[in-house]
């Protein structure tokens, strides 16, 4: 099957927020049909490399029912809440720092992905 | 009581700090049942119990009573009820202030205030830790005994069983201090459809119907990332209201005619916020499972929610606890092109040699190029060599306010002793900030909750 990567933002949208040093992000497929590569590729293995440096440890969760998948980013804040002196102290936009991971998805599925887009 | 009677719960304020008119809107706009509105973060008791600290009659949040005097005739006429942790550190002043309010517009007969207390841990502490509760750090596994000197506030998170009891009481105003955002909510649907405190599905339906509620505009198009140029007239923007059924399911909505949009995405996008593991959502009162959740469009700017379980409540309850950590600044400077990002590095590097020949000692100096990697760091990727203008922004943290006061001195000099093309200083010397530090530890709720009560004023 040809394959090529692709940005998640054009596969998913999603929220992020903080839970002491830690930041969550919710990633969710904007179709159904793609919540399953989501879920194959965007592994926390790959999530921990997209952020090295930048957090400490991933964590993911599955929510099959909303078609989401949660990521707690550990050491993501710098202290977190009040002591980190980071312009995004509370983790608002990591969720679409995460939307600039690439990933391999079959070229049919990229093209409806990019259709869905415009 | 009909089978099929609906309960319209409208979210009035997503945090402190929200927008003034929602309220107003949220009572004017159409029918609703209960307003809640949730005012507070872990941040806000400690500046709260500082304000008390200076004025025993303060620490509740004053916008709340502002409000309250706007919509007056709404809950003395039409009976709609308000749910609110406004009262901070402080429920008792808040709702005097709101009794005062009542009586002063001539409807204070027709108006029963209810207050909860017994969340306000401060003059317990001493007590509670030589009894032998650690309060242990969630994340450090420290004592609290560590850092007892510098405990600002501390407060047990109250669920809805207090607010159940001021409904029943008849208070048409509940006002609180630490009761949770999803305990806002829960309460009124307790109250109203008669749930037995453990019903488990339905607490964390009502559970989960407080958290879509409790940041305001952000379930109803606010900071809503998907098709966002689709979203209109988010200046009018409507605030979401849940309509609930005895069953545990429910309808998001808002009222008609206003801005923002309430879709699957908006719904959940605020389900996923600040969320850890899904299937273990912990409040005081039960613990919900958000994969069971389950989305339908049922109609414009209707989404409905149903197929909720939970499981029991845990013996514990969480305590936020605020001390005094140290301080910290952050300045700014405005570097133009050409060579703006180069400018605002060379910068950098001059004040860093400044603050080391001064021997100043910092935790932390944090720089970061704003228009280059303030937000995704270096996955922003290589920066256009050619940028408009670049801010550089520089935050220090010392648990002295030495260091950090002579910091905010040496920003400006930088104008006329650095780099050229320089703007955007006119703000004047950065401002030393406090820092309160936030410690999250749990308690046995058995030592809580025989000392919570509501009085009605």
């Amino acid at each position: 099957m040809a394959t090529t990567t692709l940005q998640l933002r054009w596969l998913a949208h999603a929220r992020s927020g903080d839970k002491g040093d830690a930041a969550n992000v919710g990633l969710i497929a904007l179709d159904p049909d793609f919540y399953d590569v989501l879920r194959r590729e965007v592994t926390a293995r790959r999530v921990a490399r997209h952020f090295k440096g930048m957090v400490t440890a991933v964590e993911r969760y599955e929510l099959p029912n909303l078609r989401a998948l949660n990521f707690m980013l550990h050491g993501a804040l710098d202290g977190g809440g009040t002591l980190s002196l980071k312009t995004d102290a509370q983790g608002k936009v990591y969720s679409t720092a995460l939307l600039r991971m690439e990933i391999e998805v079959p070229r049919k599925l990229a093209r409806r992905a990019k259709e869905l887009a415009s | 009581m009909k089978a099929d009677r609906t309960v319209r719960i409208a979210s009035g304020q997503g945090f402190w700090g929200d927008w003034l008119e929602a309220p107003v809107r949220q009572v004017q706009g159409g029918e609703i049942d209960y307003l809640v509105l949730d005012y507070l973060a872990e941040v806000t008791m400690s500046i709260l119990q500082k304000q008390r600290s200076r004025d025993p009659a303060m620490g509740y949040a004053r916008d709340f009573v502002t409000m309250i005097e706007r919509i007056l005739p709404d809950i003395a006429d039409r009976g709609v009820r308000v749910i609110s942790n406004a009262g901070g550190v402080n429920p008792r002043a808040c709702a005097e202030a709101v009794r005062r309010a009542a009586d002063a517009a001539g409807v204070g007969d027709r108006v029963r205030i209810a207050l909860v207390v017994g969340d306000d841990l401060l003059p317990r502490l001493d007590e509670l830790l030589a009894g032998g509760e650690p309060f242990t750090n969630m994340d450090t596994g420290r004592p609290l005994s560590d850092a007892r000197e510098h405990v600002r506030a501390a407060n047990a998170y109250l669920g809805m069983r207090p607010v159940v009891e001021a409904l029943e009481a008849g208070a048409n105003i509940v006002i609180t201090g630490r009761v949770t955002d999803t305990g806002l909510t829960l309460g009124p649907l307790v109250h109203e459809f008669g749930w037995s405190h453990d019903d488990w599905d339905r607490i964390a339906a009502g559970t989960v119907a407080g958290h879509i509620l409790e940041c305001g505009a952000q379930s109803s198009g606010g900071n809503l990332l998907r098709d966002w140029r689709k979203v209109k007239r988010l200046e009018d923007v409507g605030f979401p209201i849940v309509e609930a059924t005895a069953d545990g399911a429910f309808t998001v909505t808002k009222h008609p005619g206003t801005g923002g949009v309430v879709n699957v995405a908006s719904v959940t996008e605020q389900l996923v916020y600040e969320m850890g593991d899904p299937t273990m959502y912990i409040t005081p009162d039960g613990v919900a499972d958000f994969t069971s959740i389950r989305l339908d469009q049922t109609g414009r700017d209707r989404v409905r929610v149903s197929g909720i379980t939970g499981g029991p409540r845990t013996d514990k309850l969480k305590v936020s606890v605020a001390w005094f950590y140290g301080y910290k600044a952050i300045g700014s400077l405005v570097y133009a092109w050409p060579e703006a990002l180069d400018k605002a590095k060379a910068a950098d590097k001059i004040l860093r040699k400044r603050l080391k020949a001064l021997g100043l000692e910092f935790e932390q100096v944090l720089t970061e190029y704003v228009g280059v990697n303030a937000t995704h760091g270096r996955l922003a990727g290589d920066p256009d060599p050619d940028l408009a203008e670049v801010m550089l922004r520089i935050g220090v943290r010392a648990r002295e306010r030495a260091p950090v006061e002579r910091f905010t001195r040496e920003i400006a000099p930088l104008v006329l002793t650095g780099p050229p093309s320089v703007t955007g200083f006119a703000g004047g010397r950065p401002q030393v900030e406090e820092i309160v530090a936030y410690w999250p530890a749990l308690v046995d709720r058995t030592l809580i909750e025989p000392f919570v009560t509501v009085e009605m004023v």
